[in-house]
């Protein structure tokens, strides 16, 4: 019992700090889950991530699921997922019945412009702490730069990417084991 | 009954919505504006910009808005929350114990050494895309996010602490 209210806990804090979107919530599962608490390695940080991605949804309860999932099975997804969904459930509704005019607070305005920067930089600091875990190396660097710049600046949908990566990934291997 | 038009509403949005929040919000936006007429259209668009400065999934900020929008009470959006989760529950748990099971076997190693390397360039391009002019208005912006970097990168800042200094030096600053 006590396991589930602090895998409740940590995704209540993840879904609380998580602004601006999924990825954001990377950092966040990294430096409570992995670093933290080992209760995942980098490795099986990246495969949720692939996992998570290629799950339709929500990108934030596709990763709790993972999480949860692993560590105590369905009892373990549920406790996750209903953690990191809460927090914004809770504050949407106070903002829809009491504060329809958020928004245009000039203070909240201030403090937002604060935080996006600093929200760019905590989705960019995965990229480099989980290369080595990744197998990124000079001669293996192109696929994710690849990756980023046809998402990026091509608009490929992160879906074709996990799928052609991962078909990829295989016909290497298969080369390899011949 | 609204609470199953919301219900099922919602559903299709968590079903048939792959890659994250931004591709979901026209596809939100055509379900509960133009087919339900929930909300109108300038309260969608302000109710995007309260989902960005708010915690937690856009998904989910939309459906719990417009659940309590459309029914005028707590049940709408705990149906509205509960169902656009749903889809990406029920598939997850599915893809997950497939993964637990087989990840020792060499098909799926083979997959996933092709996978890790996309998701570093996926990260990335999340990153990427968000700098604009809107999250970066001037060099305080910029200063805020090379300070960041640092902070976290080399110093390992805990992000929860960084985004509270992050927001009060805006508070401070702006």
């Amino acid at each position: 019992m006590k396991f589930y209210f602090s895998l409740f806990f940590i995704f209540f804090k993840i879904g609380l700090f998580t602004l601006g979107g999924g990825y954001a919530m990377l950092p966040l599962i990294e430096t409570e889950i992995v670093d933290k608490r080992r209760w995942i390695d980098k490795k099986e940080f990246l495969d949720l991530t692939a996992l998570a991605q290629s799950a339709p949804g929500v990108l934030a309860v596709n990763m709790a699921v993972f999480v949860g999932y692993k560590l105590r099975s369905l009892p373990g997804a549920v406790t996750a997922t209903l953690g990191a969904v809460l927090p914004s459930f809770l504050i949407i509704l106070l903002i829809a019945v009491f504060l329809r005019d958020f928004r245009h607070i000039p203070v909240v305005e201030s403090i937002f412009m604060g935080i996006r920067p600093a929200v760019v930089a905590l989705i960019a600091v995965p990229v480099f702490t989980l290369a080595r875990a990744a197998g990124v190396t000079w001669k293996t660097a192109w696929v994710p730069v690849l990756c980023a710049l046809a998402v990026w600046l091509g608009g490929l949908s992160p879906v074709y990417i996990v799928l052609l990566a991962g078909l990829g990934g295989w016909l290497f291997c298969r080369e390899k084991a011949k | 009954m609204i609470y199953w038009q919301l219900f099922k509403t919602f559903f299709k949005i968590g079903l048939f919505n792959f890659g994250g929040g931004y591709p979901m919000i026209s596809f939100i936006q055509n379900e509960v504006v133009f087919k339900h007429g929930w909300l109108g259209t300038a309260e969608f668009t302000d109710i995007v910009a309260v989902s960005q400065m708010t915690p937690g999934p856009i998904g989910i900020n939309m459906a719990t808005y417009t659940g309590y929008a459309a029914a005028h009470d707590f049940w709408g959006a705990a149906a509205a929350t509960l169902a656009v989760c749903l889809p990406s529950f029920i598939v997850m748990i599915l893809l997950t114990r497939y993964f637990l099971r087989h990840q020792d076997s060499p098909a799926v190693k083979a997959v996933f050494k092709g996978l890790r390397l996309a998701i570093v360039g996926l990260i990335a391009s999340a990153a990427l895309v968000l700098v604009n002019k809107e999250n970066f208005t001037g060099w305080i912006s910029g200063l805020i996010f090379a300070v960041s970097f640092l902070a976290v990168y080399r110093f390992k800042c805990n992000p929860i602490h960084l985004i509270l200094l992050a927001g009060a030096s805006g508070w401070l600053l702006y």
